[in-house]
Formats: structure tokens, C-alpha cells, sequence
């Protein structure tokens, strides 16, 4: 009898928890990001922008969705910043933790096993960083933040043409990552249509783990080209540049927005000095709203927020609308990801921090990049900004 | 023929960190036919070890760059030899005194290298570290070969070490208990050599010369991360056993062997197809001699 009792007693107190979390206003949010492994860095500044999103929505009461407030929940999953972890990170966010919509992954690397699995698991995703066409092609239900490589080739191409005065070029990537592999080819044969056949005098890869280059290096410099394409991670970057200095190579570099992160300095120094890139946003000289944004980042945080910080607060920013857009959540999972889906497809132009964006068909935005250059202090200071046409 | 000479430079530099790795892996192997597989991640706490020291001498004493250095070396190699030394007191030894299957020991060198990752990423974080420069690098250009002072000073020094090592283990008393216990564990410690202590002075040299290792290679590429060690230490393993694991020259002829296929491999194809040609050929070698270059053949190996 006194068994029954508590047991009775046991599942009554259950059902009442049971109960209060369903009746609890709060919205999951899963983000899936590369908080160890290769780039550290992204997956961290993704995840100080969105707890500075996070603090200020709760901090005002929730979101407010179809009249009714709602509390935010914010759940970071690590995908070690492999493809393979992005899948069952994924699966967890999805499945387990039983999340409305995924943020991330922000590598492109990750990005494109992940989005399939969103998408066949029918659930919003939004990339903030990753910029190969792949990523959200065919796919209704993933979206992304940035620009794309087919608009980044092109920039890196007629910036080096205008500025470096450059005839000839070389190009130095990572074979075994789908961002660094596409993006050189996309320069190759952009650079070759306006410079003629032969102009990309080297075009050399290296795997992701390698830590000499010396031998690619030694290739490309014998080439004598005006200047180096190095679509590659910050960490590669500070390594590469090292060494084609040690090497003797006095010329140019051209970087992609995978060099935007802050910690490019505190790893290449001076080598890196006077250096362009083309990014996202120029975090030195911004104003309005980005730099507000940025002043209250460098506050909390104590370093300049990059360009994975600016768009995972956009990409958040747009997942929150298309939530708002629902008109009101049902609490039943599969319809509620369903609305969100169409929510987003609805929103027609988003006034970000790395500026406006108006997506297309296939969920990626149409907005501006911008080319910075390394100055002395170590600040991607605005050199350029180009839009699309 | 500029560009051959200055890939050779490439390759001897290269090659030194594989031969100065290979050689700790190949003189645990002489002794107690081991494969030290924590090997790799004792390198890499070499060059963590070699970054807080540096840290610690430049901006916190205010040294010299120089002094610095000269006092980086000796401090570096002594913490080294001490891990590898407390891996093999408290991992290693006490399986061996149980005598258990040398499989098992060998599990537990991965799972101690393992280990070292990941305690080094849980303690000091994902994020990289950047070495702090010791001392000034000159780029010197002589007839179309570019070099920096740093290139030479590391292939003299895995030079150095291996003339040292070879001296150690053919020259001297300890070298000569060494390859008595290599030759036969269980009358050794019959005739009064103490084998416990010549196993653990094997683990300080081959820790030792990782360390300086480790500094060597946070000086020429300074980025630091808790998974550099993982795979430059298998390459080193297969440097070692195309070498001839076990014999020191094999080991670092193998380094260098192996550093130069996959530099000349890049000078002269296509850099996608590295690893693939790279390996085939070192398969290409085991297949002609599978002991490799030095070694002699043993009825039971790993």
C-alpha cells in the first residue's frame, strides 16, 4: 500500500514537471558549431554573438510571437569542425533536443553534409558563414547569412586586376576542403577568362593537417607570379604567408573571408601586414547598428568581433522573424518547423549588421562584400566595397 | 636546378623533425619491442612545454631572445623526458611487471596519446597558440637558394642528435645494456643490470630529443594546436619502420627518406596526388624489404 502510495506520488509530481515544461514559453534554438578541432575561433565568436542576441531578447521579456511572449533557449552543440560531426550534430539537435530551427554549421565543410540532413529531416537551417553555392542549393529548407563563392571569385579577381596591377597569378588551396577547393576554382577560371589561358601559373594544394608548405611555395615562387590566391583557413593562412616569406616571396596575397577571424593576427603578426581580403563587413570604420554591435561586443568580450560573429547575429536575427512571421506557435513540433519554413521564405529583405539582404529562391541572400586591408594594429580597415549587379 | 637545391633544403628540414620523432619511437622499439604510439603527443607537449617556457623567459623575466633560447632547450627536453618517463611508470611498467601481451601495452600507448590530446585541450582550449619569436630569422639568398638561419640550425641539430644517439647507444655502458636488453629480457637482468633503470633512461632520450623536437618545430612554424602531434607522429612511425624500426640509423634515414618523397613528390607532379605517390613508394620500399631499410628480420613482431 505504502509502495503504491509513493509511486503514485512519484508519477503525480512527474506529470506535473511533465506538464510545466510543455506549458513553459520558451523557443529552442540549436547551434551547430566548430567549437573545437581546425577553427576554434568561428564556433566561439558565433556563439558570444548569439548569447549577446539571446541577453537582450530575454532580458526584454522573450520574443513576442502571435501576441504571446516566448523565452528564448539557446542550445550550442560541437561539431568539432568535421563533416561527419556536423551530421550527428545535427541528428541530436534535431531529433534529441527537438530544436525549431538550427543555426550552422558556419563552415561550408560541415555545412553541406548538415543541410541535408535539415533538409531531409524537414527543419529550417540557416548558415551564417558558409558561401559555396552547394551549401543551400536544392535544398528549401536551408538558407544562409553570407554571399557566395560565385560573387566572392569575382571580387577577389577584379580587386587584385584593379589594384595589384597584376597580369599573372597563382593559387594555393586545401584539396580536402570543399570551401578552399571550390572557391580556387571558381578564381581560376574567372582569372584565366580575363587574363587569357596560362595566366594562373600555379594552382597547388595542400591537405588540411599539413603544417609545411615549403615545396608548393617553392613551386609557385619559381612561377614568379603577381600575386598569390590563398582561399584558406586563418590558421593556414598565418603559416603559408610565414612561410613563402621565409622563402623569399615579396609579392602580394589575396585572401577570401576565411582569413576574417580574429585571431589572423595574434598567429601571422607582422607577415600579414598590408595584406587584403575580401569579407563580409569592415569592422573598422563601421557605423550605426553595426557599430553598436561592435562597441558592445569588444565591451563583453574584449576582442573585435569577426565576420562569423556579425552574420551569426544576422542569421539569428532572420530565424527570429520568420518565427515572428508564423503569427503563432502551436507547440507541435513538425507544424511549427513547417511555419517557420514558410516564414522564412517570406521574409523578403532583412536590414542586417553586415547590411541588406534580400534572399532569392534558393534561401541565399543578394548583398554587398567588402575587400579589407590589414593595417599595422591589426584591424581589417574597409578598402573597398563591391555589390553585386 | 635552383629549384631542386632549394627543394632539397625543403626536404632536409622537413625530414629532421620526422628523423628527430622517428628516433624516440625507434629506441622504445630496440629496447622493449614497443611502438610507443603516445610518441606523437609527447611531441606535441614538447612544443606546448617549449611555448610556456618561452612565454615565461621573454615577457614575464624580460630575457633576451637569445638567453631565452639557451634556456628554452635544456628546460624543454627535461619536462619532455619527465612525461614520457611518468607515461612509462605509471602506464607502461606496470602492465609490463604483469607481464601482460605486448598488444595491450601497445593500446595503452594510444590511449595515453589520446589522453595527452584531449587533457590538452580540455585544460588550455581549442584555440591555437602562436609561439612568441626567440630569435631574429634572417632570410639568406645565395644563387637563386633561399634559407633562414632557423632551417640550418634545425637540420644541424637533428644531425647533432643522431650522432649523439648513436654514440649513446654503440659507445657506451648504458648504450650496451640497451641492446642487451633489445637482445634478450630475461638473462639481462641476471647478469645485474638493472633493467627498469635502462628502460627509463631509453624513455628520457627518446622523450628528451621529442621535446627539442617539439621547440624546433614551434620555432619554425608557430602555430600550435593540441592535435599537431597526431599525424606528423604516425609519419614519423612509418618513417621509423621504413627505416628499420629499432636500428637509429634506419630511423633517421627513414625521416629524411620520407620528408624528401613528399617534398620531390610535390616539386615534380601535381601537389593532389602527394600522399598517394608519397606512400605508394614507402609501400613500394616495404614490399622490396619489409624491415626495412636497416632491419633485421625477428620471428615475432607486432
Amino acid at each position: 500500500m505504502k509502495r503504491l502510495l509513493t509511486t503514485l506520488s512519484i508519477s503525480c509530481i512527474a506529470m506535473i514537471m511533465a506538464v510545466q515544461v510543455i506549458a513553459a514559453d520558451t523557443i529552442k534554438i540549436g547551434f551547430n558549431l566548430e567549437m573545437t578541432g581546425d577553427i576554434p575561433k568561428v564556433g566561439e565568436s558565433s556563439k558570444f554573438a548569439a548569447e549577446m542576441l539571446k541577453a537582450d531578447i530575454n532580458g526584454a521579456g522573450g520574443l513576442e510571437v502571435g501576441g504571446k511572449k516566448y523565452k528564448l533557449e539557446f542550445i550550442y552543440e560541437d561539431n568539432e569542425a568535421k563533416a561527419e560531426s556536423a551530421v550527428t550534430t545535427t541528428l541530436k539537435l534535431i531529433e534529441k533536443d527537438e530544436v525549431l530551427a538550427m543555426i550552422g554549421p558556419n563552415s561550408t565543410k560541415q555545412a553541406i553534409p548538415a543541410g541535408q540532413v535539415a533538409n531531409d529531416n524537414e527543419v529550417v537551417m540557416i548558415s551564417p558563414w558558409s558561401t559555396n553555392p552547394d551549401t543551400t542549393f536544392n535544398r528549401p529548407w536551408v538558407f544562409r547569412a553570407a554571399f557566395l563563392d560565385p560573387f566572392q571569385g569575382p571580387m577577389a579577381v577584379n580587386f587584385a586586376i584593379k589594384t595589384f596591377k597584376a597580369k599573372t597569378s597563382a593559387v594555393l588551396y586545401d584539396l580536402s576542403n570543399d570551401y578552399s577547393k571550390g572557391l580556387a576554382e571558381i578564381f581560376k577560371k574567372l582569372f584565366e577568362s580575363k587574363m587569357g589561358a596560362g595566366s594562373v601559373l600555379a594552382f597547388e594544394s595542400h591537405g588540411t593537417k599539413d603544417q609545411d608548405f615549403s615545396a608548393q611555395l617553392t613551386k609557385i615562387i619559381a612561377a614568379k607570379p603577381d600575386f598569390i590566391f590563398l582561399p584558406d583557413n586563418y590558421n593556414q593562412v598565418a603559416l603559408i604567408v610565414k612561410q613563402a616569406r621565409q622563402l623569399g616571396f615579396k609579392g602580394e596575397f589575396m585572401g577570401s573571408d576565411a582569413w576574417g577571424s580574429s585571431e589572423l593576427m595574434t598567429l601571422c603578426g607582422k607577415d600579414c601586414v598590408g595584406l587584403h581580403f575580401s569579407t563580409h563587413y569592415a569592422a573598422a570604420g563601421a557605423t550605426g547598428a553595426t557599430k553598436e554591435f561592435i562597441e558592445r561586443y569588444k565591451a563583453k568580450y574584449s576582442y573585435t568581433p569577426d565576420d562569423v560573429a556579425a552574420l551569426t547575429w544576422d542569421a539569428t536575427g532572420v530565424v527570429l522573424k520568420a518565427i515572428q512571421n508564423t503569427g503563432g506557435l502551436t507547440g507541435k513540433l513538425k507544424k511549427d518547423r513547417k511555419a517557420i519554413r514558410e516564414g522564412m521564405a517570406a521574409i523578403t529583405s532583412f536590414s542586417g549588421i553586415t547590411g541588406n539582404m534580400k534572399f532569392n529562391e534558393q534561401g541565399d541572400p543578394i548583398k554587398c562584400g567588402v575587400v579589407v586591408q590589414i593595417t599595422k594594429n591589426g584591424e581589417f580597415a574597409f578598402n573597398e566595397s563591391i555589390c553585386p549587379e | 636546378m635552383e629549384n631542386l637545391v632549394q627543394n632539397i633544403i625543403n626536404a632536409l628540414q622537413w625530414g629532421s623533425f620526422y628523423a628527430l620523432i622517428a628516433l624516440g619511437y625507434t629506441l622504445v622499439y630496440g629496447v622493449l619491442t614497443l611502438i610507443n604510439f603516445a610518441h606523437g603527443d609527447v611531441f606535441m607537449v614538447g612544443a606546448y612545454i617549449a611555448f610556456f617556457s618561452a612565454t615565461f623567459l621573454l615577457t614575464t623575466l624580460g630575457l633576451p631572445g637569445w638567453i631565452a633560447l639557451a634556456l628554452c632547450i635544456p628546460v624543454t627536453m627535461i619536462l619532455t623526458a619527465m612525461v614520457g618517463v611518468t607515461l612509462e611508470r605509471i602506464a607502461y611498467r606496470p602492465l609490463r611487471n604483469k607481464g601482460a601481451h605486448r598488444l595491450y601495452v601497445v593500446i595503452t600507448a594510444l590511449m595515453c596519446g589520446l589522453i595527452l590530446e584531449h587533457a590538452n585541450l580540455a585544460i588550455f582550449g581549442a584555440s591555437r597558440k602562436a609561439f612568441p619569436q626567440l630569435i631574429a630569422e634572417h632570410v639568406y639568398t645565395i644563387g637563386g637558394v633561399t634559407f633562414t638561419n632557423l632551417k640550418i640550425a634545425v637540420i644541424a641539430t637533428a644531425f647533432l642528435a643522431f650522432l649523439f644517439l648513436h654514440w649513446m647507444v654503440t659507445r657506451t655502458r648504458v648504450g650496451m645494456a640497451m641492446r642487451a636488453i633489445s637482445y634478450d629480457k630475461f638473462a639481462v637482468p641476471l647478469l645485474g643490470i638493472p633493467l627498469d633503470r635502462i628502460i627509463v633512461v631509453t624513455f628520457i632520450l627518446g622523450s628528451g630529443f621529442a621535446g627539442l623536437a617539439g621547440l624546433l618545430f614551434a620555432m619554425s612554424y608557430p602555430v600550435l594546436e593540441p592535435y599537431m602531434g597526431a599525424l606528423i607522429g604516425w609519419k614519423a612511425f612509418i618513417a621509423a619502420v621504413v627505416g628499420g624500426i629499432g636500428d637509429i640509423r634506419g630511423a633517421f634515414l627513414g625521416g629524411f627518406l620520407l620528408g624528401a618523397v613528399e617534398i620531390m613528390v610535390v616539386a615534380f607532379f601535381p601537389s593532389t596526388f602527394r600522399d598517394l605517390i608519397a606512400f605508394t613508394v614507402l609501400l613500394l620500399i616495404l614490399t622490396w624489404k619489409p624491415t626495412g631499410l636497416f632491419g633485421i628480420a625477428k620471428t615475432t613482431k607486432i
